[in-house]
């Protein structure tokens, strides 16, 4: 299959409309000659750069002056940020001084290493948060874009952040749950799916069968999948469990599919336990997936008949939308983002237990008219609300608001 | 009798501001409402009609919503619902209006104190709102009928839900311009049209046929 190929503003316009993209060209338009600076930790890896890899050529094909930069680190400094990560995502973590001092230090090497020419600054996340210090005055705006869950941050790593963010001119959340007392103003703005990327654009006839007989998938009979990372926390136990309550009253297949890092101890004892679970079950499918198997994911779903996110916590759950805009009818945990995708028995349902998807998922078996209903639904939902196409819109918004903080309503001619 | 301006379409867009402010207890409910801002209180009864604009609204607004599904209410909800959103002209009422269901259910026993389940918090957002002209003009009332089927949801959104409250009256802009334009009776029809009771598709629809019945007359 052929990578996808960097799109250009106007490849989006049958999917999102015209007006879509003459709004983006007017908002282009309004902040031409501001140099927007993005700045993260990694060119490679991870949902940021994952995004920014998408986002920045089309705001150039927008017209606008963007650019994106890099920290540098050692091996010391990504594993304190690592550790900062998992403890600002509320997970037990050994927090050291030393740890902060080797931010400190790394910080301090990076302000006469990455130069900071944008008139808005957006820094992607902790790794690079301390760069403000550097801060220009003359109108130069900073922007620090959270894309963690920090909904239960540990204390001590929060407390460290926290004037480093209030020396920003502004602080981006990806949910409300993720709010903190600060003393800047806080925006929200959502995360989104590139409709043309592998993972979710329209695929070549064929080559979901292909898919599904490469892992002996039967397409006659009804699918139900997740996909997931192997991760206690997306419940794929709790998903066999729903799955074998279906079994006894309707035929199906299960589908577990996702990736599992090779430095990811967890996964791989994750992976082992539901292999386990699926024992001699020739009905369901455990994948480990390599890197870059987007095409793939891509076409599992496409062929699946209910979708499961079954997480017991959720940042944003990203994958809910990525089913959603293949029509797909989702049920998933009542967690974090899936409850900002997910309108319950409008674009999916909300569960909260095994038997509750168990149950939703039996009664979306046996009827296609509802299952029909929820995936045009949850289709139209991600146009509007989800879309990469809403997110540059977002950012160009950002940067007009910068220079309106305190107004509720700006008119732009 | 020709109309004395041209109509522009406007269109919106907006950012979501957290306010950081969070209840879990109908009684923190109740403070906050009383303390955030307007822009908070228009967001929180009006975003669902834009960002859920294929479906006709159920509980309209989030305060009902989270009343009934965080805090497991029964009457409360529908009552917060049932505040009737197309009769004010301003914030401030609606805002008085929601605590007033509140203070009755809290006077007539409820608890205030019944916190949600960790994770169920009722979070405070609100509007920046970006007013951007779409370059559409009608000159005319056929025009403008003609060009209905063009504006978008949010523009509609704009025209009728915001206007009320922008211009301090009980009707729309659509309304407020035909009657200018001499053309009452479709102003008056279109000014019947509830757009909280329907999506804002539906609510399209409606209007283009209030012109079409008038071409056809």
């Amino acid at each position: 299959m052929p990578p996808s190929l960097t799109p250009f503003v106007r490849d989006y316009e049958p999917i999102v409309g015209p007006e879509v993209i003459d709004e983006l060209r007017v908002l282009a338009d309004r902040v031409a000659g501001r140099r927007l600076q993005n700045i993260n930790s990694t060119a490679v890896g991870g949902g940021v750069a994952e995004i920014l890899t998408r986002m920045v050529p089309l705001l150039r094909d927008l017209g606008v002056d963007v650019s994106w930069d890099f920290i540098k680190g050692d091996e010391a400094f990504f594993n304190v940020t690592k550790a900062f990560h998992n403890a600002l995502h509320g997970a037990p973590e050994s927090i050291t001084p030393e740890m902060f001092a080797i931010f400190e230090a790394t910080t301090e090497a990076n302000l006469s290493e990455v130069p900071l020419t944008g008139d808005v600054v957006l820094v992607h996340d902790p790794q690079p948060a301390g760069l403000v210090r550097a801060r220009r005055g003359g109108g130069q705006r900073w922007v620090w874009r959270c894309h963690i869950d920090v909904s239960a941050p540990d204390p001590r790593v929060w407390d460290f952040l926290r004037p480093t963010v209030e020396q920003y001119d502004a602080a981006v959340f990806s949910m409300p749950d993720f709010a903190q007392q600060l003393r800047v103003p806080q925006y929200m703005v959502a995360p989104s799916i590139d409709p043309l990327s592998n993972k979710n654009r329209e695929l070549e006839p064929g080559h979901v069968d292909e898919t599904l007989a490469k892992y002996h998938i039967d397409p006659a009979r009804p699918i139900l999948t997740q996909i997931s990372r192997f991760d206690r926390l997306k419940d794929p136990l709790g998903v066999i469990a729903a799955y074998r309550l279906v079994r006894k009253r309707q035929d199906c297949q299960l589908v577990l599919a996702g990736g599992a890092a090779s430095d990811d101890p967890e996964g791989l004892e994750v992976l082992r336990e539901v292999r386990e679970q699926a024992a001699d079950d020739p009905d369901i499918h455990v994948l480990l997936l390599p890197p870059f198997s987007d095409v793939e994911i891509n076409a599992l779903v496409r062929a699946s008949t209910v979708v499961f996110q079954k997480s017991i916590k959720e940042g944003f759950g990203l994958t809910v939308a990525e089913a959603m805009w293949k029509r797909r009818p989702v049920i998933g945990g009542a967690v974090g983002g899936i409850k900002l995708q997910i309108i319950d028995g409008v674009t999916g349902y909300l569960v909260h237990s095994p038997e509750g998807a168990a149950h939703r998922a039996m009664q979306l078996l046996a009827d296609p008219d509802s299952r029909r209903r929820l995936g045009d639904n949850g289709y139209e939902h991600v146009k509007q609300n989800f879309l990469l196409t809403r997110h540059v819109k977002d950012y160009l918004l950002l940067m007009v608001a910068l220079d309106h903080l305190g107004e509720h309503i700006v008119r732009l001619s | 009798m020709p109309c004395p301006d041209p109509f522009h379409f406007y269109t919106e867009r907006r950012l979501v501001r957290l306010t950081g402010r969070r209840a879990r207890t109908l009684g923190e409910l109740q403070r906050h409402l009383r303390e955030v801002s307007g822009a908070s209180v228009f967001y929180h009864t009006h975003h669902a009609f834009l960002s859920h604009h294929f479906q006709r609204p159920v509980f309209d607004n989030d305060f009902a919503s989270w009343t009934k599904e965080a805090l497991q209410e029964t009457a409360l909800p529908e009552q917060l619902a049932a505040v009737d959103l197309l009769s004010f002209t301003a914030i401030r009422p609606i805002r008085e209006a929601l605590i007033a269901v509140i203070e009755r259910h809290l006077a007539a026993g409820a608890s205030a104190d019944r916190p949600c389940p960790p994770g169920d918090e009722f979070h405070f957002c609100e509007s920046q709102s970006f007013v951007m002209p779409t370059g559409l003009v009608a000159a005319t009332t056929r025009d403008f009928f003609r060009t209905m089927a063009r504006v978008s949801n949010v523009s509609l959104f704009f025209h009728f839900f915001e206007a009320r409250l922008r211009l301090g009256r009980t009707t729309n802009d659509f309304s407020a311009w035909l009657a200018a334009c001499g053309d009452t009776q479709r102003a008056r029809a279109v000014d019947r049209l509830d757009p909280y009771l329907v999506s804002l598709d539906e609510l399209r629809q409606q209007i283009i046929e209030i012109g079409d019945t008038q071409n056809a007359a």
